[in-house]
Order: structure tokens, then sequence, then C-alpha cells
């Protein structure tokens, strides 16, 4: 009933199109993510290749997972370090 | 050598075997040698949509296992010089095709035909793994649903590790007017959201149903806003630049004395 009454003064602002729209791009997150072990793959070397000119890091130890709430999809990383470098990130901005 | 294309979907329902239909009959009155495969084993369509249904004799399996002929399976369509149908098994399942038997069957055809387009079954199982063998290109079919546009995504997905790249969208039955007034998902939306090419949009059209009620393809009816779109695609689909229709034309009477008269823009 209250939807109608919105409706009827224009007050439901929310097109469905974007409603879709935005379930759609939402719920391809997902599924993008859970079909392509492969590209968590690549991205774990790419991380710890990253991070080891800063940080001595355990790759075995590294634990790369998306994390599924209802409204968003996170990254999250979970990269225990073995020891930080004093020189490495300094040189390298420097350079 | 011809073109192996197949039509494909993931979901349901969307209107591969419409396309399908149409789009061969498109490229048999341009004057190509065209054959229509049904891949759709147990669940076969596309004979009825054609109105070939009383002409099969042999089907996909009888010429995968042997039993007959290549040539002795085509249905040569009467009314369209160069259209022939392979048509489905009825009574097997998908399993009674394996993909290499579908690579040399697809093989086989492009040899004698200009095109060979495949009517993929929905789903992303043995009949989909069958029907995209042979290809090498890909037509993926939609309709501005969530679930059609999901289901598109996954099996673009899925092309691609098999390395059918760069799929080619239709999206089908669009209506203007709901995308107008932002109840329907746009071409635009759905082009950000899948990121591919498009092929061709096809507006809903109730003619569809007459057509396939009679087993005619919509393609042949010069009123069929439906059937312009897909003279359209077959056009596209030979390499030539074709503008895409301009959908927001369609009104009712009412509107267009409205305009006339001034009351709305």
């Amino acid at each position: 009933m209250l939807d109608f009454l919105l409706k009827i003064f224009g007050r439901d602002t929310e097109s469905s199109k974007n409603v879709a729209k935005e379930r759609l791009r939402l719920v391809l997150v997902h599924d993008r993510t859970s079909v392509s072990p492969q590209i968590l793959e690549a991205l774990k070397e790419d991380l710890i290749k990253v991070i080891s000119d800063y940080m001595e890091i355990d790759e075995d130890a590294l634990e790369v997972t998306f994390d599924r709430s209802e409204k968003s999809v996170a990254l999250v990383a979970s990269i225990p370090i073995k020891k930080v470098k004093r020189t490495a990130a300094v040189s390298k901005t420097v350079s | 050598m011809g073109e192996v294309i197949v039509i494909t979907s993931g979901k349901g329902g969307v209107g591969k075997t419409t396309t399908t239909a149409n789009i061969g009959t498109g490229l048999a009155t341009m004057g190509y040698k065209v054959v229509l495969v049904d891949t759709d084993i147990g669940l076969r369509n596309l004979d009825v949509v054609l109105g070939l249904e009383n002409r099969i004799v042999y089907d996909i399996v009888d010429v995968t296992k042997g039993n007959c002929k290549l040539r002795q399976a085509l249905i040569k369509d009467k009314r369209f010089e160069g259209l022939h149908l392979l048509p489905a098994a009825q009574t097997k399942d998908k399993t009674a095709v394996s993909p290499e038997e579908m690579k040399a069957l697809c093989a086989e055809l492009k040899r004698d035909f200009d095109y060979v387009i495949i009517d993929c079954p929905a789903g992303i199982e043995q009949g989909f793994k069958n029907a995209i063998a042979g290809a090498e290109k890909a037509i993926v079919v939609t309709t501005p649903e969530v679930s059609a546009v999901r289901d598109a995504d996954r099996i673009i997905g899925l092309l691609e590790a098999a390395e059918l790249y760069q799929p080619k969208l239709i999206i089908n039955r669009l209506r203007p007017k709901m995308v107008k007034r932002g109840d329907m998902m746009s071409i635009e939306d759905i082009i950000d959201i899948l990121a591919v090419e498009l092929i061709g949009v096809v507006p809903e059209d109730e003619y569809i149903v007459v057509s396939t009620n009679r087993g005619e393809p919509a393609i042949l009816d010069p009123n069929s806003r439906a059937g312009q779109a897909y003279r359209n695609i077959a056009r596209r689909i030979t390499g030539e630049e074709v503008p895409f229709l301009n959908l927001e034309e369609e009104e009712g009477f009412m509107s267009k004395l409205k305009k006339i008269i001034g009351l709305s823009r």
C-alpha cells in the first residue's frame, strides 16, 4: 500500500532498472571471483613480489581470500611477516 | 570454407532457437548456403520453429553414429534456396554425441556451407560443451533481465576458457518504453556489465509468437520489427556495417497525435 502511494506521488526515486543493475554488479563480482582460482594465484604471486621489496614474508602461509557480505565483496590478505627491511623501501623511493 | 557460429545463452527461454532460425533464414535469403544444427538433443525445437518437423528422417545422432550419410540427414528447406537443417535426436540425451564427434561434424559441414549455425541447448553441461566444440565464433543471446544477464556473463567466461574469444551479444526482447521509464536495463547498462561487443538488439514483438505458431521465421515479414532487427544481424554477420535500429521510434497512434498537436515532445 505504501509502495503504491509512493509511486502515485512520484516519490519512488529508485528506478527498478538501477536496482537490477546494482544487484547484478554485486552478484557478478561473486560469480567472477568464484570461477577463477588462477587469477587468485596470479594475484598472490604479484603480492609476494611487491611486498618482498619491503619486508620478508612467509610465502607459504600467505592467504588471500574474498570476504563476501551481503552488500560488498572484499579482498582479504593475511601476510605473516618474518622480517622488515630497514633500507629497501627508502632506497626505492629515492631511486 | 565456411564459418561455424554457435548461438548460446546459458539461460533457457531467452530466444536462442528463434534467433538461430531467423539469422539462418536471413543469411539464406541473402544467397548464402546455410546449415542450422540443432544440438539440443532430447528437447529438439528448431525443426518446429522452422516448420520442418514433418520432414525429419535422420538426425544428428544417426550421423555421428554412422547410421546414415550426412547428406541424408540434412533437410533442405523448400521455401529458401540454400537453407538446411540438421535436426537433433529426440529420444536420446546430450551424451549421445561427444565434443570430438561435433568437431568432426562441423569440419565436414563447413566444407559445403558458407555458414554453419549451431543452436546450443540451455545450461553449461555436456550439451553446451558439444555445441561449442566445433565453433569458431560465438553469439550470446540475453534479455534485459538480471537472471539472463548473469547467465550470459558466466557463458562468456566459459566461452573464453574454451578459447572462443570476443563473443558477440544479442539483446533480445527489449522493451523501449520500459527502458525509457527506467524499469528495464538499457542496451548501455547491459554492455557496461558484460563488456562485449553488440551485434544486435531485437525489440519485443508479438509477431514472434505468430511466426512461431506458423513455423515461418519473423525475418520474412517486412512489418515485424523483430524481423527487421534479425535482418540487420544477418547482414552484420556477413561483415556489413549496418546502423542500429532506432527503437525509440516505436510509438502508438495517440502519442504521434499528441506530438502533432504539440501536447508532448
